[in-house]
């Protein structure tokens, strides 16, 4: 069949093997999708039927938590031109970064020691720019020059950044409470 | 027994045959049940007119289980053999039961569940669910006039996988076919935004009697998305109901009341808590065992103080569940009132103030649980013109296992829409080391011990290997009730060492099958009849299936052989049927399930490719070209919207 468990999730939603997605276009083919093989459409047919349902149905979301996230999609957009973006492995991100990361944390753990729930937000409203400014870096890399080593260290950078954005939700969360 | 009809082979059955099925609130306080009848939904009243179901269990010394109002005027004449609020301790060991010293009963430890014992033996927190199941049953039954298909549970959308599987269990045990678990808040929404074809960004804020959950959704084109959902599976109406009582006592200068006095007390006190909703003060009378008599009033402002900080805790997780959003208060359309808990004038007034708009009250907010879980069964069960809108869950909790040092490792986050499926590799600490411990938990903490267990099994025979190199593929499964399977594998050496775990909390078939015996020695219905029944039902129903599959797309998806070989297992089963043959029956069943696995998946693909292609249509057409083919056409007409 042309249409099987191999097919990438770009093929699955009828999308480009871009960074740079369409993203009402990705819901809408989800929700076609999702409307044809959730598992609530087939409770009352055979195992068989249930079964596939639910392993499209698990697949389906897959894809979409996949390429609805621009870390997950960039990661899987070089994994599928064999890059390893190896954010477990490699380590070494320059020093720079590395201080900058420090200011980051220092700024979140004293505005949590400090209850202070502005200087939280702000944190977050600068952290989200400079998430922006990484996504139009990546789409640059990936869509137009195809330099996938330097896609693979702006995601490894991206990752940073998104435990960062972790860290001041729990920040948020402790001080409510 | 009544006869089965099995129409003519090839024939199929009537197309427009109406599946009976419902949908169940089993509550902390009140259960109720509720179908659709003529495209409405309806909650299903008793005898004498009453909706709601009081979730108490009374048991005699014979073992006979009496449920609803007449077991609540047993309360405080009973009260170790009155079990109200069974639900706080479904899928919870003893020491995660907070006021356990408060209760009247006697408890015992078991491994997973706390058991009751009453005065005709012990019992689960499951027996005493399926008991108030097995009355709903009996009368969605006779309301509908027939056994029916199934039903659709709701759960607490913050119940742990410990807690769904003991309802599932529960409901198994009462002789139900559970069509799906649907969490509660999500069934408000289907009730509600069917309803009011309601489009955008809803809050469902539903305090019950025992629990608390918040699920943030996106309402669109028939879609029913949840974006996050957060709460307290211990917070609620009873917690009111307790600060009045201790209130009480403290004001009448009581330390300690006999549980007679207690039962008789938290009644007075929910009465009082309930005369507030209407009235600015309420007067709280009783004369106890010991006659000491109390006579306080206890007004609104007082009522206000002594549960502000129940009303503040139901916050936090509702902040939580926007920032999981992604959203801010100001996204937020509508916030939809469940629970008999939200009628507090306290509840409404803080639900108005965060979200800065008046929460929306206009479905019963006892009813509207029950009535959204009709209207998905009655979807599930595959009654015709129920197809036109999809509903996407998630997982309350994070799930992962324990690493080294007693740390979690998530798997699967919080949020993530079900089904879900992660795999994550591990490895071994040590050189040779033959076998490793899994063990599953769940929970957003990072600590294992602050976490909830959910099972521990060993993965044994890897071959002798140095520290690291070994690769145990741990894969969590999560279907669309919200309930997990793990299985593990060991990849590096080849060798198939692979489990799957239920986790261990869950009754296994055959506790199910002990504790559907005993309870069929006081039923008098024979066991096997009623498995041989459900055999024969589910069996005719396959047939069905797999006869309209065919007509739908065989010719076009099968080779004459493939059909043949289809068709040779079905006339298995329809003679298998002819029979009262329980086993051979279960064998034609599931040679005719494996026979058609292939064909049930190249009927997946075709329908996903006519999505695909339907869409394609659709954006063609909305640039002014003309669709190439009529088969093309037809494809984006049948497309969902």
């Amino acid at each position: 069949m042309a249409l099987d468990f191999n097919q990438d999730f770009f093929e699955l939603f009828g999308l480009q093997p871009r960074f740079q997605i369409d993203l009402a276009k990705l819901e809408q083919s989800y929700r076609d999708i999702q409307s044809r093989v959730h598992p609530d459409r087939f409770a009352h047919l055979s195992q068989a039927e249930r079964r596939v349902s639910m392993q499209w149905a698990t697949r389906a979301n897959e894809a979409y938590q996949t390429l609805k996230r621009p870390l997950t999609r960039a990661r899987y957009l070089l994994l599928l031109q064999g890059v390893h973006t190896q954010e477990e492995t490699n380590t070494a991100m320059p020093a720079e970064f590395l201080m900058a990361q420090l200011e980051w944390r220092e700024a979140i753990q004293d505005a949590r020691s400090a209850r202070d729930g502005h200087g939280l937000m702000h944190l977050e409203t600068k952290l989200n720019r400079d998430l922006a400014e990484m996504h139009e870096e990546l789409a640059r890399l990936l869509d137009a020059e195809k330099n996938f080593p330097a896609a693979a260290e702006t995601v490894r950078k991206l990752r940073f950044y998104e435990k960062l954005q972790h860290e001041i939700g729990e920040a948020l969360e402790s001080i409510e409470t | 027994m009544a006869l089965l009809q099995i129409s003519e082979p090839g024939m199929g059955t009537a197309p427009h045959e109406h599946r009976l099925a419902v949908g169940i609130d089993l509550g902390t306080t009140n259960s109720l049940v509720a179908t659709v009848r003529n495209g409405i939904s309806v909650v299903i009243n008793d005898e004498e007119g009453r909706p709601l179901l009081p979730s108490v269990v009374h048991y005699d010394r014979g073992g006979c289980a009496q449920v609803g109002y007449g077991a609540q005027t047993l309360q405080s004449q009973d009260p170790h053999n009155t079990i109200v609020s069974v639900k706080r301790f479904m899928g919870r060991g003893l020491k995660d039961i907070e006021d356990i010293g408060r209760m009247p009963y006697h408890f015992v430890d078991a491994p997973g569940m706390v058991q009751i014992r009453a005065a005709c033996g012990i019992r689960s927190p499951v027996e005493v669910s399926a008991e108030i199941l097995k009355v709903l049953r009996a009368r969605g039954e006779k309301a509908l006039g027939g056994e029916l298909v199934g039903a659709v549970i709701t759960v607490p959308a913050y119940f742990d996988d410990a807690q769904r599987q003991a309802t599932k269990d529960a409901a198994k045990l009462a002789g139900l076919n559970v069509l799906r678990l649907l969490n509660e808040p999500t069934a408000a929404a289907i009730a509600y935004g069917l309803d009011n074809a309601a489009e955008g960004i809803y809050a469902v804020y539903d305090l019950g009697g025992g629990t608390f959950d918040i699920s943030i959704l996106r309402l669109s084109q028939g879609v029913f998305e949840v974006l996050a959902t957060a709460g307290d599976s211990a917070l609620g109406g009873d917690d009111f109901d307790q600060r009045v009582f201790c209130w009480a006592l403290e004001k009448s200068n009581l330390s300690f009341v006999t549980p007679h006095d207690m039962r008789n007390l938290l009644t007075r006190a929910r009465e009082a808590k309930e005369a507030l909703t209407e009235h600015g003060e309420a007067r709280m009378t009783s004369v106890l065992m010991g006659g000491e008599t109390i006579d306080l009033t206890l007004t609104g402002d007082i009522f206000t103080d002594i549960t502000r900080t129940l009303v503040n805790k139901t916050l936090v997780p509702t902040r939580k569940a926007l920032r999981d959003a992604g959203l801010t208060v100001e996204q937020v359309k509508g916030v939809v009132m469940v629970g008999g808990a939200t009628r507090m004038p306290q509840i409404q007034r803080a639900v108005a103030e965060f979200f800065r708009q008046e929460p929306l009250n206009n479905l019963d907010p006892e009813k509207v649980v029950a009535l959204g879980a009709a209207i998905q069964a009655n979807l599930l069960a595959g009654n015709r013109g129920a197809d036109d809108w999809l509903l996407l869950d998630v997982i309350p909790l994070s799930l992962g296992i324990e690493t080294m040092g007693g740390l979690t490792e998530k798997i699967i986050p919080r949020n993530s829409t079900i089904p879900v499926a992660r795999a994550q590799e591990f490895t071994t600490f040590k050189d040779g080391q033959a076998a490793m411990s899994i063990h599953v938990v769940q929970g957003e903490r990072e600590l294992v011990a602050d976490c909830r267990s959910l099972a521990r099994f060993e993965l044994k025979g890897i071959p002798p290997m140095v520290a690291g190199a070994a690769r145990v593929r741990v894969t969590f499964q999560v279907d669309a009730d919200g309930l997990l399977s793990v299985t593990a594998q060991e990849k590096a050496s080849g060798v198939e060492a692979s489990v799957a775990v239920k986790p261990s909390y869950g009754l296994t078939d055959e506790q199910i099958t002990g504790m559907l015996k005993d309870s069929y020695l006081h039923a008098k219905e024979d066991v096997h009849a009623r498995a041989l029944r459900e055999q024969q039902v589910d069996g005719q129903r396959l047939l069905e299936a797999t006869q309209s599959a065919l007509e739908e797309n065989g010719e076009a998806l099968l080779s004459a052989e493939e059909r043949a070989a289809i068709d040779e297992e079905m006339a298995r089963l329809r003679a298998a049927l002819q029979s009262d043959n329980l086993k051979a029956i279960k064998l034609a069943v599931d040679r005719l399930n494996h026979a058609t696995v292939e064909f049930a998946s190249r009927r997946m693909n075709a329908s996903i490719r006519q999505a695909l292609t339907g869409h394609r249509i659709d954006e063609l057409a909305a640039i002014g070209d003309q669709p190439s083919t009529k088969a093309d056409v037809n494809s984006a007409a049948s497309s969902k919207p």
